[in-house]
């Protein structure tokens, strides 16, 4: 049984991965006319409804300034750790040391888990290797980590992601958990390298 | 002179990306193991297209080749990913790894401890 007020939830959960799709056809058709738009909502609605996924609960919060931020740190970030691998394929001696790590995030969002997870997964070096969704704890593969020190400091970059994508995107209550539990944190960042369970 | 600058960008960007993308080969054949290889394969190419089609954008500058431009910018940076990680797994899971390569590997740390 849904109350009505459910129901309109439902489908206003439904309108922003519509509108990205409009905004894709137009994209793809590199014009913005009112055609476009018209003929790219009949066809999102049909994507929409013929490839039906599972509602994600968004967050209904955006900061533009930080949104901002969190993509040029991106792509920084990208263009940076791109050079380090290729380096690391050329360099005349060639020494693989590399770690699986779980990385606790402190978001209890799904869809925080999966934009941290692309994110850190499209900065070269590190890959998903698994993700445990109940406890918020990405698994990754990451290339050429060579001591304890490598590691702390990659955890802390995957931590620093997660916080410029809460800020960005994520619910208040993802923002008070960062920042009402930071002393937590520095405890739950030490537990995350020799925890047992 | 714009269009010496002209030029030295596009040389610029298209050699950047044309070295990320030999860059990934020569990592492909050299890195020793899957997950490893792994990486070659689909990291630095991402930067490689950032690079190729940033300047296909510069060159033949309209609306439509910069929305198309963006859209497959994002969409091989949402996509790659997911590849890889789906490889990634599916290696982890039967085991095609070499444990002597890892410093530290929590995952199977985490599996023992259940």
């Amino acid at each position: 049984m849904t109350t009505p007020r459910e129901r309109l939830e439902a489908v206003g959960n439904q309108i922003p991965p519509l509108i990205a799709l409009i905004v894709l056809w137009m994209l793809l058709w590199g014009e913005f006319s009112w055609l476009n738009l018209l003929v790219g909502l009949v066809v999102g609605i049909v994507v929409t409804v013929a490839f039906y996924l599972v509602p994600v609960q968004l967050s209904g919060r955006l900061h533009p300034l930080d949104a901002v931020v969190f993509f040029v740190r991106l792509i920084l970030d990208i263009v940076r750790a791109s050079i380090d691998v290729s380096w690391l394929a050329v360099k005349p001696r060639l020494v693989t040391s590399n770690a699986i790590l779980a990385i606790r995030l402190r978001t209890r969002s799904d869809l925080i888990l999966t934009w941290t997870a692309v994110a850190t997964s499209i900065v070269p070096g590190s890959i998903v290797v698994d993700i445990d969704r109940e406890s918020s704890i990405l698994y990754l593969h990451v290339l050429n980590m060579q001591s304890a020190r490598d590691i702390e400091s990659f955890r802390r970059r995957v931590l620093a992601a997660e916080r410029r994508i809460v800020r960005g995107f994520g619910s208040r209550e993802d923002v008070e958990r960062l920042r009402g539990v930071r002393p937590v944190d520095r405890r739950a960042q030490r537990m995350n390298g020799k925890e047992p369970s | 002179m714009s269009a010496v600058l002209h030029d030295m960008l596009t040389a610029i960007l298209v050699l950047a990306g044309a070295a990320m993308c030999l860059a990934a080969g020569i990592g492909l054949i050299r890195f020793p193991d899957v997950l490893s290889r792994l990486h070659a394969a689909t990291k630095p190419q991402i930067f490689g297209l950032m690079t190729v089609t940033a300047d296909v954008a510069i060159n033949n500058f309209s609306v439509g080749t910069v929305t198309l431009v963006v859209a497959i910018v994002v969409f091989q940076a949402l996509t790659a990913p997911m590849a890889a990680h789906l490889v990634g797994r599916a290696a982890y899971e039967t085991e095609h790894l070499r444990p002597d390569l890892l410093i530290v590997d929590e995952l199977r740390d985490r599996r023992a401890a259940r």
